[in-house]
């Protein structure tokens, strides 16, 4: 026998379920008064805040080609400059005017989420090289057991995108497509996202 | 939030033994929604080693007490009142500070207060089941509530969920953030349900029930049940690489 590591054991995942919207956009379902406000919802920026207003609008597909309508998905970003509001953000200040988090439980009809955000700047990878300009996007819904992690790189940035150190982790090419998103009229952007099966979106362990 | 640092190394790497596969076939719903290829391992970057703080000024006095939250003026909701109250840990169990903890739940009979739900139990008018809070400088919090009751789904044909508490939870990194199940200490229907049953660990289970708590219970008034929740360690950076506080 050897010394016990004494380490803990993170608490396992459990599926958000068909009622993640209660809790977590609660006025959303129409349970009014207990919070102002959903958290998350809105535009993740105010006024003043540097960099390119974006909107994005996706949709999560099953196995089958099935809409979900009862996903919630969460974005994570840098501001226009490439820094995050955050704590352990150590190379700068990040623009107080922006957030970099967003929520959307998706349109309870068509399952379709929005962001309204401005274009995230690059951010350094940890040996110096840059990323391309992405958003960090989690997933969790009723048969999700564990969030499902993904990001999505901008179909402009080809150069960038070029030399990404995270998108060239990935083995198999022809998925990178799945990361990409798709220009729209002005200044939109479609990200769909496949969980399963033709298409499948590229899902990170970070 | 403390005057600490903030600390900035890559999360251990999440131990996927102890969690539930994406694929879960005795979860009905898991067939379709779970991804059919490797998931990429990425050592977290500043996208990921970083996430969004919520301030204590974002909460109102009656956020973590669903006993009021929703009741109507000079009424309560039915069913037996509890105090739910653990600490928010990371891996090296150092408690996690500031961290924003979500929670729903079904009302006393099993009902959710959802337009999609449907059971036949019926609402409780001064019952809303959702409540959030934000762990002290310690990684300690707590709630009131009413225990909620099982409930039926339609997965197999008598399948019913054990009494639960859903929590989701944000640390201080994005690859930190968790959604998870409270279960009560001594159901029976733990042991039943597949969604539980979609973790291969029993004791990973096991973390997952709260133990009847007597000795934080508010005599006369309410009983309690402590859950402590263990998000993801995270290295140190070198340059903070050092015993102590370590």
């Amino acid at each position: 026998m050897v010394q016990p590591l004494h380490y803990f054991k993170e608490s396992a995942s459990q599926t958000a379920g068909p009622y993640v919207h209660i809790g977590c956009t609660p006025n959303f379902v129409g349970i009014n008064g207990v919070f102002a406000q959903d958290l998350g919802s809105g535009a993740l920026y105010s006024e003043g805040a540097n960099g390119e207003r974006i909107t994005i609008r996706g949709t999560v597909y099953d196995g089958a080609g099935n809409a979900l309508k009862d996903a919630l998905i969460e974005i994570w970003q840098a501001d226009a400059e490439g820094f995050y509001n955050s704590p352990s953000e150590t190379r700068g200040t990040a623009d107080q005017n922006f957030s970099g988090w967003g929520r959307s439980p998706g349109n309870m009809d068509t399952g379709e989420f929005v962001f309204e955000t401005i274009k995230p700047g690059k951010v350094p990878f940890k040996d110096g090289r840059w990323m391309a300009p992405h958003i960090t996007f989690w997933i969790v819904a009723r048969g999700i057991n564990i969030g499902l992690h993904t990001r999505m790189y901008f179909p402009e940035e080809e150069e960038a995108n070029a030399t990404d150190p995270v998108l060239a982790r990935v083995e198999h090419k022809p998925r990178l497509p799945t990361l990409i998103a798709k220009k729209e009229d002005g200044n939109t952007y479609r990200f769909d996202i496949r969980l399963q099966s033709e298409g499948e979106t590229v899902f990170f362990d970070i | 939030m403390t005057n600490k640092p903030p600390e900035t190394g890559p999360f251990f790497a999440r131990d996927h033994s102890i969690h539930p596969p994406a694929y879960a076939p005795g979860y009905k719903t898991s067939i379709l929604r779970s991804p059919q290829r490797a998931l990429i391992s990425l050592e977290g970057t500043k996208s990921e080693i970083t996430g969004p703080v919520f301030g204590h000024s974002l909460l109102n006095p009656l956020d973590n007490d669903l006993i009021l939250n929703y009741a109507r003026p000079g009424e309560l909701p039915i069913g037996p009142r509890i105090l739910v109250h653990g600490r928010v840990l990371d891996e090296r169990g150092k408690g996690v500070d500031g961290a924003l903890v979500e929670f729903w739940q079904a009302n006393a009979g099993g009902r959710y207060l959802h337009k999609k739900e449907s059971y036949l139990a019926p609402v409780d008018p001064n019952f809303g089941g959702v409540g959030r809070t934000i762990t002290d400088a310690d990684g300690y919090y707590w709630f009131k509530t009413i225990q909620p009751g099982a409930y039926p789904w339609p997965n197999g044909v008598n399948d019913w969920r054990p009494a639960h508490i859903h929590f989701s939870v944000f640390g201080h990194g994005f690859s930190q953030r968790l959604i998870t199940q409270m279960y009560f200490e001594g159901d029976p229907m733990i042991w039943q349900c597949p969604i539980v049953k979609t973790i291969p660990d029993k004791a990973a289970i096991e973390r997952l029930v709260a133990a009847l708590d007597m000795t934080s219970a508010i005599p006369m008034d309410m009983r309690a049940y402590k859950f402590d929740i263990v998000l993801r360690g995270r290295r140190s950076t070198l340059f903070e690489n050092r015993t102590e506080g370590n």
